[in-house]
């Protein structure tokens, strides 16, 4: 039988008047949850390429393990997301109402950098309430070549070449660093095609997937570039 | 005539039952350059008459997206076009926020109605002077509506308005039978044709005069392009409306 913490108390006030006063706070209601998952980005001249994994899950539950992360805003951006995945739907629509707006007002779609201000600012609107998510922007720039802008969750925004968010963040982030900047690497060979740095992505996944719990199933690649959207799926562990 | 007793303002009727204001705003819309729509059982497409004020100047622009699956052309004042537009553009949005699905056709329409007629029932207020055709697709099917300045909207298979429409009416109401089954092409050479009956006789149909807007069950709203327009127009003197076919 389930007893609450706090009724737990009532006795040992009666028993031990030293500890009436200790009160637990973990029966409080949050409006926060962390549905968890992995998403990356890393951007190369001429492309952008962003995966997430497609795990939605809740604590030790998995809630669906086809949920996509990522979400195309306009022909040359797309957004990443992990954290809480009502948030980020939410986020999603406003963002897609808004950029329709901006294309009826101005006549032309969104550029990456604009859309990446956009974001910062809807993200800081709500500073004392957060959306509880952790962006990734990946587009191209007015040059056609890859942008990666990384958020918190009240929208402090920085332009980098990779990003990850997510429950796998630490694991994946370190083997990016490795890999794709040659850090801490005895053999400095870095990347430069297209295919090496897919097969990068895959492993990542693939690697966050065996330590984390929280990502797995599926993850879902795309790669943008001028002259359109490619969408790959590849199968994760499903443990 | 005594109609200058009754047409002061909205609020006054003639003694025949008319508010003339109203009917001269109707007239602000016979005025405005020719635009004309029709449909088939898959496609809507719009065709208008683009004026250019002078030389000098650009050709203004009559037809505009309201949404992927809808889209206006407009014939008289421009200004309280863009009114409407922005109205209709900012209701599909909301609409498309709360629902996730597009704004049905009909329900837009007559939300336009609504205002419109708003205008003509107040002492402070014009009516719009502007008439709309508005295409549009939803689960209902395709249509084609007109809106009017006095508030009322009819919905139509193929319809004219503006400057020496009756001309193009004329020719759709000879051939308006075959347009449910014809394909794309045929659908847009026939409002081609019909725009070519009401244009003036030094006057001639050619890519920046011409504006054409399809619009699709699997098709959204776009603008053909100068040289899609270029090859319409020179299919045109070919096209045989009866068999709908281009003749050698």
């Amino acid at each position: 039988m389930y007893i609450p913490v706090n009724d737990m108390l009532k006795h040992f006030k009666q028993d031990a008047p030293a500890m009436a006063n200790i009160t637990h706070k973990s029966d409080q209601w949050s409006p926060y949850h962390d549905n968890s998952g992995t998403v990356l980005a890393v951007g190369i001249p001429g492309a952008v390429i962003v995966a997430g994994d497609t795990r939605l899950s809740n604590g030790y539950n998995i809630l669906s393990r086809d949920a996509t992360k990522l979400s195309q805003l306009t022909d040359k951006c797309v957004l990443a997301t992990a954290g809480q995945y009502a948030d980020f739907i939410a986020l999603r629509k406003f963002l897609q109402q808004r950029l329709q707006l901006y294309e009826f007002q101005n006549e032309v779609q969104a550029s990456t950098e604009t859309v990446a201000h956009l974001l910062s600012r809807e993200l800081y609107s709500r500073r004392f309430f957060p959306y509880y998510t952790f962006n990734l922007l990946a587009g191209l720039d007015e040059n056609n070549h890859g942008v990666v802008y990384g958020y918190d969750a009240i929208g402090s925004y920085d332009q980098m070449t990779y990003g990850v968010q997510g429950s796998g963040q630490e694991l994946v982030v370190a083997v990016l660093d490795n890999q794709l900047k040659g850090y801490n690497k005895i053999n400095k060979t870095i990347p430069q095609t297209r295919e090496e740095i897919l097969d990068i992505i895959l492993d990542c996944f693939s690697c966050a997937a065996e330590r984390d719990i929280h990502t797995g199933d599926n993850v879902e690649i795309l790669i943008i570039t001028a002259a359109g959207t490619e969408r790959i799926v590849k199968p994760l562990r499903k443990d | 005539m005594l109609k200058h007793l009754y047409d002061t303002d909205c609020v006054t009727w003639s003694p025949q039952g008319k508010l003339f204001q109203v009917e001269y705003a109707m007239e602000a819309v016979k005025q405005g350059s020719i635009c004309l729509g029709l449909k088939s059982n898959d496609f809507v497409v719009l065709c208008s008459l683009k004026r250019q004020p002078s030389e000098l100047a650009g050709y203004q622009e009559k037809q505009f997206k309201i949404d992927d699956h809808m889209a206006i052309a407009i014939a008289g004042l421009t200004a309280d076009a863009r009114v409407l537009c922005k109205y209709m553009r900012t209701e599909c949005l909301e609409y498309k926020y709360t629902y996730e699905s597009h704004h049905p056709v009909g329900r837009l329409v007559f939300k336009v109605a609504e205002k419109s007629q708003h205008k003509t029932q107040s002492g402070a207020k014009r009516p719009y002077g502007v008439g709309l055709l508005v295409a549009g697709i939803d689960p209902n099917g395709v249509h084609l509506f007109e809106t009017c300045p006095s508030g009322n909207y009819y919905e139509y298979k193929c319809q004219a308005i503006g400057s020496r429409s009756q001309a193009a009416r004329t020719y759709f109401e000879s051939w308006f039978h075959l347009f449910e089954k014809s394909t794309l092409e045929q659908l847009i050479l026939h409002g081609l044709s019909a725009l070519k009956k009401a244009i003036m006789e030094d006057e001639e149909l050619n890519e920046k005069n011409v504006e054409v807007g399809i619009l699709g069950k699997n098709q959204k709203f776009i603008h053909l392009n100068a040289q899609e327009l270029k090859d319409y127009i020179v299919k045109l003197e070919t096209f045989n409306a009866n068999t709908q076919i281009q003749q050698e």
